[in-house]
């Protein structure tokens, strides 16, 4: 999809300009009344939320004060943020910059090289992994690595042991069940971006004698730089934000050993009903969205950024 | 399901070198590479196939457990056990009504939207289209808490019409955007004449532009229902009663309500609860690449 602008369509002038800008933008009233209440009055009201006491009972929930700094204060005093930061980090890291981004990338080139029917199955299963529901996700996910599940049936089949993996390595499972369930989104960027390499410049590159691998680091690569700073933006915001999966299959724990910083936001602000808290945790969160961002930002090429 | 050749491979075809143009040990090579490729993936395949092997096993299965197991005695059971009105039948409709609602407000709003957009130059333009590229990047799940805060102020918590606004609130920036690029697309010269004939606006988006890219509307429509689908984090907040619950939330209770869980149940139950998503994006086909090249080129 090329962002082609429209040609200017300055074709019916027959009122003076104000009213004519003001008739213009009148259809995007409805879209900017819904964004404006639903989403930006949300925003801007959670920046006041985090300077308050408000709760859902206690003192909080009779007289709402302004109580400063005091909620990111605790926060970084507390060993379970911080336990929910790294956590977040580490969840991120492994499941969307390196399983789903890896993992989609090998799987976009692969079926550039392999036969219509491979090509088609593979793209249904992966596809299928993604669409279903998230809380079937987290299902099928708690079966498969439970203590008695399927994954521990291969191990004992081929004479490994066998453990309770939502147990010994939560983290690592509910990771890996996001790469599963995520790798497609990264898979059809890709796809799409590869396919808009034009055949000629790949050939010219084999024609000069440069290998497959050479053609994908001084090719390939560099001609995909946007598509991979976009799709590792895009997936690092949502996996940052990923709470149904994980609530399903460890509820963050055992303990707080799977509590990324979205599961801690919610236990905060409804299990111990610390809406003020939990909100300020919410704009930490977002901080830290931010600041990935921005960092995605630079790498990519300099005439697009402006 | 076809998404994979959606994306046309112009490129995959002619890289490999017909025999008739190159020597005979090249495309040994190629099939070399080939059949290679055709290995990793279907290793891959294989992989992401054990857990959704067990969904479809297990609903068959009256004893299901936890592994993946051929059924010793399949049969429906299952699925009888939980063909009643209060177990599928309500959740789905909730759903139906929820996941539905939403997107038909998303979709006629962000359509609207994108028309000026598409259409006329003005200094607004790009600041605005920047505000919904950056609000198509915020993660839903840090203002949850805002909102269901507000929620309670105008006494919204538990309302099919609160959470119905808030679902299409929260996937408007990204259907403007797709809607946006895809009206790009549709020449212009079509509508100048209607315009040149006295056709308002509002007449010649609905009667010019979006017949013309009624697929593109599939596209965004199907997009939105599917994400809307699977979302479990807004009716977890926002709805309580159990007789507005969707599916997404009477799933994650089906199992935590009762001590021992009914495995083979819940499967049966995630089949139906999937079985729409699966339909509509066997429907979206080969379309479904060109929302993703949209996003791959993401501009302002």
């Amino acid at each position: 999809m090329t962002t082609t602008t429209a040609p200017p369509a300055d074709v019916a002038e027959r009122r003076p300009p104000r009213t004519r800008t003001l008739a213009r933008g009148l259809p995007m009233v409805p879209a900017v009344v819904l964004l404006l209440v639903f989403m930006a009055g949300p925003v801007v009201y959670s920046v006041y939320l985090a300077f308050t006491n408000e709760a859902l009972r206690g003192e909080g929930a009779a007289v709402t004060s302004l109580v400063g700094l005091d909620n990111f204060a605790t926060a970084l005093a507390d060993p379970a943020f911080w336990n929910s930061v790294l956590l977040t980090l580490v969840f991120t890291l492994i499941s969307a910059v390196i399983g789903q981004n890896l993992l989609g990338m090998a799987l976009a080139l692969l079926m550039r090289q392999s036969t219509k029917v491979v090509r088609a199955v593979t793209g249904a299963v992966v596809i299928a992994a993604w669409i279903l529901p998230e809380v079937v996700a987290g299902y099928l996910w708690v079966t498969f690595l439970a203590e008695e599940g399927s994954l521990n049936t291969l191990l004992t089949a081929i004479g490994l042991p066998a453990q309770d993996w939502l147990v010994s390595v939560p983290i690592w499972a509910v990771a890996f069940a996001n790469i599963w369930r995520g790798t497609a989104f990264t898979m059809l960027i890709y796809t799409a971006a590869l396919a808009g390499i034009s055949p000629e410049i790949r050939e010219s590159a084999e024609m000069d004698g440069a290998g497959p691998v050479r053609r994908f680091t001084t090719i390939t690569l560099p001609l995909l730089r946007q598509s991979i700073a976009t799709n590792l933006m895009l997936i690092t915001l949502q996996t940052l934000s990923v709470f149904g999966l994980i609530w399903i299959m460890t509820a963050g724990g055992p303990a707080d050993a799977s509590q990324t910083l979205p599961l801690y936001m919610y236990e905060q602000a409804f299990s111990y009903g610390q809406l003020g808290y939990g909100t300020a945790i919410a704009l930490m969160l977002l901080l830290i969205g931010a600041l990935a961002s921005l960092a995605y930002l630079r790498l990519l090429p300099k005439e697009d950024k402006q | 399901m076809t998404a994979t050749d959606t994306a046309p491979h112009p490129v995959a075809t002619s890289g490999t070198p017909s025999p008739a143009r190159r020597g005979g040990g090249r495309s040994r090579r190629a099939l070399g590479v080939r059949t290679a490729s055709d290995l990793s993936l279907l290793v891959v395949t294989v992989f992401f196939c054990i857990p959704l092997l067990w969904v479809v096993l297990a609903s068959f299965d009256a004893q299901a457990s936890l592994s993946v197991a051929w059924p010793a005695e399949p049969g429906l059971a299952n699925y009888a056990a939980i063909w009643n009105a209060e177990t599928l039948f309500r959740p789905l409709l909730n759903s139906v009504v929820l996941c539905g609602g939403a997107t038909l407000v998303t979709v006629a709003t962000a359509a609207l939207a994108a028309y000026p957009l598409s259409r006329y130059r003005s200094r607004a333009k790009r600041p605005f289209l920047l505000t919904i590229i950056f609000a198509t990047g915020l993660p839903i799940t840090a203002i949850m808490i805002p909102v269901y805060a507000l929620f309670v102020q105008v006494n919204l918590v538990d309302s099919m019409g609160g959470a119905i606004l808030f679902l299409a609130a929260s996937s408007l920036p990204y259907s403007i955007f797709l809607m946006k690029n895809f009206m790009d697309d549709v020449p212009i010269q079509i509508e100048e004449s209607a315009w040149t004939e006295g056709a308002g606006m509002l007449r010649t988006l609905w009667s010019i532009v979006l017949p013309l890219m009624r697929p593109a509307t599939a596209v965004v429509t199907i997009f939105t229902f599917v994400s809307m689908w699977g979302n479990f984090f807004v009716p977890f907040m926002l709805l309580l009663s159990p007789d507005k619950l969707p599916a997404a939330v009477t799933l994650y209770t089906f199992s935590s309500q009762y001590g021992q869980v009914a495995y083979g149940q819940l499967a049966a139950f995630s089949i139906f609860y999937s079985l729409p998503v699966i339909v509509l994006y066997l429907l979206l086909g080969r379309r479904l690449g060109a929302g993703f090249a949209a996003s791959g080129g993401l501009k302002a």
